[in-house]
């Protein structure tokens, strides 16, 4: 048997996570000293027996009041603020990401590369890249706990949450479900194996040869018929989608939303939900028709068709 | 507060004839005890059924802690495992936890407290206690056709859509026992409002009654919303009608919202009472007035008001918006404020005391002791960043522990020790309570440090089966487990033994305040001979004086 005390760091977040718990056994530590040791000291000099003066003394009660009110509250303020901010670090991922997708069944993660690797309960990084999980479940509420980097993110059905993390340790980490998901979920589990960029590439060519996820859904986005309507000119009028992805969209009903992956998600499987300005719901739902991957790609490559074509946007 | 003068059962015998007790007025037979509307007895009857569920709930976290002996799932298939922590948490949590403190040394202690013949609604009370084991009935029949697995929360969809365990059956039996916990929070609220002995203003009553109050109000406040998310929940698993369901138009995460709003209260409900009988014992066995009173006081009620407004900090990485992050994470911080002041003025109380360490004495230390360890660990999961990584972990496991055992069950086991000769007559065998508080002490800390290390760790909760980093943490758990197993079945000995064998308790063997020791132990019927009459300010103790103790 082991005694591990601090589990592995491979990351910047790790590390700064760490430093903010250290701070606060330290400051627990003194407040443990601040309670427990006037607390021992009067029960041995006041125990019953032992002489002692117990004449009644007038302290200014109002005074200590206030001050072991407002002493805490300041501390805690600053732990409030340096949490929150480590929390923004954590939860807002920064620009230059490399994104991977992931979906969460009982009781397995299955991956997706963009370059259109897949594997199920393992994920294989780049060290020193930033990491961006686009995630969702095909039936339960999952987490996607990655101890090493001090990150975990529930996983939803019907929508996308997004975590990121960059690794600089190479190794193999755990991957743990921790949101409870039914019978075996503590087989859900796994891990991630942090490579060299130049073993990364090497394991990327290494994998299965199979279309990118572009090209998978490039292919989807013809077989379904969307490139009927939303390409070229054709009689049906469908919104374009060249550039689409990342803009700010007007709604028919005066509203605008922003053309994330959560928007593409929705349009494909709910289209009635938000109607773009100018058009009419002619288009049917794909909702039952596609597994999440599927949805997943016909994203990556609704996102593509924003590098390619920019005199398409409306 | 003092009633007229103390009298001694000795003093009341001599002037007006012995007094028949409450056990002996109205009979002894199983009837009378099944139809009775005096306070004392349904307390009484409160005390046997939260063992009972205790006992069950106890079983449960033996086997799990035996199963996680060993990182393997050897002993009990994981399907097994997950519908006895649903068992563990689900029992303990609303059939033990909730009605502990209140329904039982509450019951029997308020009326007597303010001077009071019972509670302004006897009948209803008598009602409360065949609603919550009507609804206790329910859940174990739950267990027994097959159980659930969804756990204690009942998350969706997975509660709603995906198990085939005997959800709504469960759900039922919360649903049923929440009224219970409706009506016990109604007759509190008004008994202390209405009720109280001539004299008895609002900063005369002990700091116990003030915790009870503030807990009523939550169970009033917030059992109805936990009532109607079951319900909702039901709508959905019966009828499929989307509320949570994202397949049906629903959303997972509403449930969340819903079931925390409660939640995060109960988890108030579940401590304040303990706070208020740690007030009671420090200031008695320290003989001295509790330091700073209304500060004392009023964080009660600080705490039952903040706590409506932290329920997100248990949503912090369940994909909500990182601004109602910011917002849980301050309110969070900001309700930890009046738990120190509570722990700041016992620590000051004991400031030139004179101090005995009774049993009851030493489960209040104890209390003091783990609900600060509790306390600062809520620090660490209330920082956002560090919430992160633990939330789902064994550090949260061993937070709540901290905090509903350590706490609450301690509180509970110090206040049933200070009340048993009021509510037997009899007292208990004083050094084997010493032995069996230390033990559990002792016992606690074993279980429950430990999973703080291996949650920082990454050990995740609900795991049938984990990482063999991890076993090293697992045994020392399990192991203080097997010890504090120990320091709960020898008061459950020599308690039932003190019924029969101890010796006769007098009217006030603790030499405390309370209007309760101003009448014989046990009590008539209808507490007190005369309505007492109360003109001084809680807990007038003098350390100066030398005393002796009934134990001393």
């Amino acid at each position: 048997m082991t005694f591990p005390l601090v589990p592995v760091q491979a990351s910047e977040v790790a590390r700064e996570t760490d430093h903010l718990c250290i701070a606060l056994v330290c400051a627990s530590a003194i407040v443990c000293l601040i309670v427990f040791g006037p607390m021992f000291f009067f029960l041995f000099k006041y125990r019953n027996g032992h002489p002692a003066d117990r004449s009644p003394v007038n302290l200014p009660q109002t005074k200590i009041e206030i001050t072991w009110t407002v002493l805490p509250l300041l501390i805690f303020m600053c732990f409030y603020a340096w949490g929150a901010r480590q929390y923004f670090n954590i939860e807002r991922p920064p620009p230059g990401a490399m994104e991977i997708d992931v979906v969460g069944q009982q009781w397995m993660w299955k991956i997706q590369h963009p370059e259109g690797n897949r594997e199920i309960n393992e994920l294989h990084v780049p060290a020193g890249r930033i990491i961006k999980l686009m995630m969702t479940s095909q039936d339960v509420i999952h987490d996607f706990y990655l101890p090493a980097f001090r990150t975990k993110q529930d996983v939803l059905p019907g929508r996308y949450t997004v975590q990121w993390f960059k690794a600089d340790k190479i190794g193999s980490y755990h991957l743990f479900c921790s949101e409870y998901c039914g019978t075996s979920h503590a087989q859900m589990i796994g891990r991630i194996v942090v490579m060299s960029p130049a073993d990364y590439q090497h394991w990327l060519a290494n994998g299965e040869p199979g279309p990118t996820m572009v090209q998978s859904g490039e292919r989807l986005f013809r077989e379904l018929g969307c490139s009927g309507c939303h390409m070229g000119s054709t009689v049906v009028r469908a919104p374009p989608l060249q550039g689409v992805f990342g803009r700010p969209v007007p709604l028919n009903n005066g509203d605008v939303v922003m053309a994330d992956e959560g928007y593409i998600r929705d349009s494909i499987l709910l289209p009635a939900k938000q109607i773009v300005g100018g058009y009419t719901n002619d288009m049917p739902s794909y909702s039952g028709h596609l597994t999440e991957e599927q949805v997943m790609e016909l994203i990556a490559y609704i996102k593509s068709l924003g590098n390619q074509s920019p005199t398409g946007t409306q | 507060m003092n009633a007229t003068l103390p009298q001694t059962e000795t003093e009341f015998t001599r002037t007006r004839g012995r007094v028949p007790s409450y056990f002996e007025e109205g009979g002894r037979t199983v009837g009378s005890w099944l139809l009775t509307t005096d306070h004392k007895r349904i307390g009484i009857l409160y005390l046997y059924s939260i063992l009972f569920y205790f006992t069950i709930a106890a079983i449960a976290a033996a086997i799990i802690r035996l199963e996680l002996i060993t990182p393997q799932g050897d002993l009990v298939s994981a399907e097994t495992y997950n519908k006895l922590f649903t068992i563990h948490g689900t029992l303990m949590v609303w059939f033990f936890l909730i009605p502990s403190i209140p329904s039982v040394l509450g019951n029997f202690v308020i009326p007597l407290m303010i001077g009071a013949k019972d509670l302004a609604f006897p009948r209803l009370n008598l009602l409360s206690w065949y609603l919550f084991n009507i609804g206790g009935l329910i859940a174990l029949y739950a267990v027994a056709i097959g159980g659930v697995d969804t756990g204690w929360t009942f998350y969706t969809p997975y509660s709603s859509a995906f198990t085939n365990s005997h959800v709504v059956t469960m759900v039922a039996g919360v649903f049923i026992a929440g009224f219970s916990s409706i009506l016990t929070g109604v007759n509190f609220i008004v008994t202390i409002h209405k009720l109280r002995a001539p004299g008895l203003t609002w900063f005369k009553m002990p700091i116990f009654l003030w915790s009870n109050y503030a807990t009523s109000v939550i169970l009033v406040m917030a059992t109805p919303v936990l009532a109607m998310t079951l319900v909702l929940l039901s709508i959905e698993r019966i009828w499929g009608v989307g509320v949570f369901d994202p397949k049906l138009g629903g959303d997972p995460v509403l449930f969340q919202h819903l079931f925390w709003f409660y939640s995060h209260p109960a988890v108030y409900i579940m401590i304040l009472p303990g706070m208020g009988v740690v007030s009671e014992l420090v200031t008695c066995f320290a003989r001295k007035p509790i330091f700073g009173y209304h500060f004392v006081a009023f964080a009660s009620v600080a705490i039952a008001l903040i706590g409506f407004v932290v329920w997100g900090h248990h949503m912090f990485t369940a994909g909500t918006s990182i601004y109602s992050g910011l917002f849980f994470s301050l309110m969070s911080y900001l309700v930890a404020v009046p738990s120190a002041i509570k722990v700041f003025n016992w620590t000051m109380t004991l400031y030139r005391g004179r101090i005995f360490l009774t049993t009851p004495m030493l489960y209040a230390l104890g209390f003091i002791g783990l609900f600060t360890i509790g306390g600062l660990t809520g620090l660490f999961v209330a920082a956002l960043a560090i919430d992160v990584h633990v939330t789902d972990t064994y550090f949260i496991v061993a937070h709540f522990h901290y905090i509903m055992v350590g706490g609450m069950v301690t509180g509970f086991l110090g206040g049933l020790h200070y009340w048993w000769p009021k509510i037997t007559g009899r007292l208990y065998p004083e050094n084997l309570g010493r032995l069996s508080a230390l033990i559990i002490f002792i016992g606690f800390n074993l279980t429950f440090f430990p999973q703080y290390i291996m949650g920082y760790l990454g050990m995740v909760r609900r795991y049938h089966s984990y990482a063999p980093e991890f076993q090293i943490y697992h045994v020392m758990s399990s192991a203080g487990a097997s010890i504090l197993g120990v320091g709960y079945i020898l008061p459950l000995i020599y308690l039932i033994w003190s019924l029969k064998h101890g010796k006769k308790a007098p009217a006030n063997p603790w030499n405390a305040t309370g209007l309760e020791w101003q009448t014989t132990s046990p009590p008539p019927k209808h507490n007190f001979i005369e309505t007492p009459v109360v003109t001084r300010e809680p807990y007038q103790y003098s350390p100066e004086v030398e005393e002796r103790m009934i134990y001393g």
